[in-house]
């Protein structure tokens, strides 16, 4: 039964990749390979810049506006959906919330595949919990757990900014996480380059005894002014609520078609119509 | 008066080719280019196979789509030595899987498996842009893409390289029905998805000096891999 424990401790350690490299792990187990030197990680920052993406020949795609509030009926996720690699829009379809079970959720701001593999692993870790206490993870461990698991790699080069939100026995659940190791709870957080905006809506919007309606209508806005405002956001809108029983998305919306509705006194000087509105497909 | 005695002994100075001042540079973009649109039930993928450094082509036939299985294939830009290692260690992999399972790596688990691979070198990256194409478990066409380090998105169509910027639009275009009044959207028929990725190549190969040569044309379906290669510019 002890040898049977152990052997799980250490499966656990190599699939996460944790297993000190002296080969000695039972289990082929993912490990990072590293560049040869005595400082890989400063030898990679010559090449890579998660951060700035400037001046550096490996872009990595990016995460942008990202935001989440509790209020009296759960937590109100919201994310644009645009990824840029240096100037270029690589994706108007990105999904930055991370479904990681369907109780928690995390978003993605900062490097995309850091934020997606790190909470992919953090989704397999809440289900190997379940499997050992019988109850679900509360949002507090699970955010924990992911605070933990990247603060191992601080001064690697990750870049994290996400927000883990959930529903436990406690109730709704909402922290901030990041690559720095930092990790805060509040009631209302807003990350990455079009948060500023972002704020900016929900700071003079946002009450805690709204419905749900009108705490869509507030992510809605607030995502919808960042992406006009900052040029690294756009695409569409994601909505995702969380309650009780679990996540709920909601249908995408097209900030396109969005800008029509919040600016309706601008007047179009080639068309009665807006060509947006007409191309948009499914 | 000369000082022979230091004189002879110095070490000769030969001279090196350096790419720069700097230390030792891992990288290099050998550009080139590569789409995939998915179908119903097909998915195209095609990428041109000249290959260079800067203004110089190193090489007119270096092939950078391959088979990984009887319905995915791998197409990749980038940096051509880690683009090789990449289809090296995806092969190995999904041979691997063969062989203790009796079965082909579905293209969706293949999917999962390539962002994990980039991952693992998330501190010391491959230099690619890899799309990962083939037919799903319910045998649509599906196309995966990838950022160097793994970030992973299913997408409908795809251009990845050098001429990235050019392609990408015009699929958005034909194949997406970005901007166009009245586009019935949905999966466009085989021969059309064709015409429109040959078409993207010759256009490319007129604006971008990295794109040209050849084209390996890619056509999965129910019945297999159909490979075809075309004649592009050569100038």
């Amino acid at each position: 039964m002890n040898r049977l424990a152990e052997q799980l401790a250490a499966n656990d350690m190599a699939e996460l990749g944790l297993h000190s490299n002296n080969g000695s792990s039972a289990v082929a187990g993912p490990s990072f390979q590293l560049a040869a030197g005595n400082n890989p990680a400063a030898f990679a920052h010559q090449f890579i810049d998660a951060k700035s993406e400037k001046n550096s020949l490996i872009k990595i795609a990016h995460g942008t506006t990202t935001l989440a509030f509790k209020f009296k009926d759960g937590v109100m996720v919201a994310t644009d959906s645009r990824a840029t690699a240096g100037n270029v829009i690589a994706s108007q379809t990105v999904k930055k919330v991370i479904e990681i079970n369907p109780y928690l959720l995390g978003t993605m701001a900062g490097g995309a595949a850091d934020c997606s593999f790190w909470e992919r692993v953090l989704g397999m870790e809440c289900r190997l919990y379940e499997l050992r206490n019988k109850k679900r993870i509360s949002v507090a461990a699970a955010s924990k757990m992911l605070a933990n698991l990247v603060y191992r790699y601080k001064g690697m080069g990750l870049s994290m900014g996400t927000m883990v939100a959930g529903w436990d026995e406690k109730g709704p659940g909402l922290y901030y996480v990041d690559s720095e190791g930092q990790r805060i709870s509040n009631d209302l957080f807003s990350v990455g380059s079009g948060s500023t905006f972002a704020y900016g809506i929900l700071d003079s919007h946002y009450r805690y005894d709204m419905e749900i309606e009108e705490a869509k209508d507030v992510a809605r806005r607030a995502i919808y002014h960042a992406t006009h405002r900052d040029a690294y956001s756009g695409g569409i809108v994601r909505m995702y609520w969380v309650k009780e029983t679990g996540w709920e998305a909601f249908p995408l919306e097209d900030v396109g078609e969005l800008y029509y509705k919040y600016h309706p006194e601008i007047q179009l000087t080639n068309s009665v119509e807006s060509p947006l509105a007409v191309a948009s497909s499914a | 008066m000369m000082d022979y005695a230091s004189m002879q002994f110095a070490p000769t100075e030969v001279p090196v080719e350096h790419h720069s001042h700097g230390g030792w540079e891992p990288y290099v973009d050998n550009g080139g280019t590569s789409l995939a649109i998915a179908g119903k039930d097909f998915v195209i993928v095609a990428a041109d196979a000249r290959q260079s450094d800067g203004y110089s082509i190193n090489s007119r036939y270096d092939p950078k789509a391959f088979v990984l299985s009887n319905q995915t294939v791998i197409a990749t830009t980038g940096y051509a030595a880690d683009a090789k290692r990449l289809v090296e260690v995806m092969e190995q992999n999904a041979q691997t899987y063969f062989h203790k399972h009796d079965r082909a790596m579905g293209t969706t688990a293949m999917a999962q498996l390539m962002s994990n691979t980039l991952y693992y070198k998330r501190f010391f990256p491959y230099y690619v842009f890899p799309i990962l194409a083939g037919l799903d478990k319910e045998g649509n066409g599906a196309v995966f893409s990838y950022d160097p380090v793994g970030n992973m998105e299913r997408v409908v169509y795809l251009a990845c390289g050098s001429a990235s910027a050019l392609v990408q639009p015009f699929l958005d275009n034909q194949v997406g029905g970005a901007n166009q009044r009245g586009h019935e959207g949905g999966f466009l028929d085989r021969a059309t998805a064709r015409k429109i990725a040959i078409d993207a190549f010759t256009s490319a190969t007129e604006r971008d000096i990295h794109t040209g040569d050849w084209l390996d044309l890619f056509t999965i379906d129910r019945t297999g891999i159909h490979r075809e290669k075309r004649e592009l510019k050569h100038d």
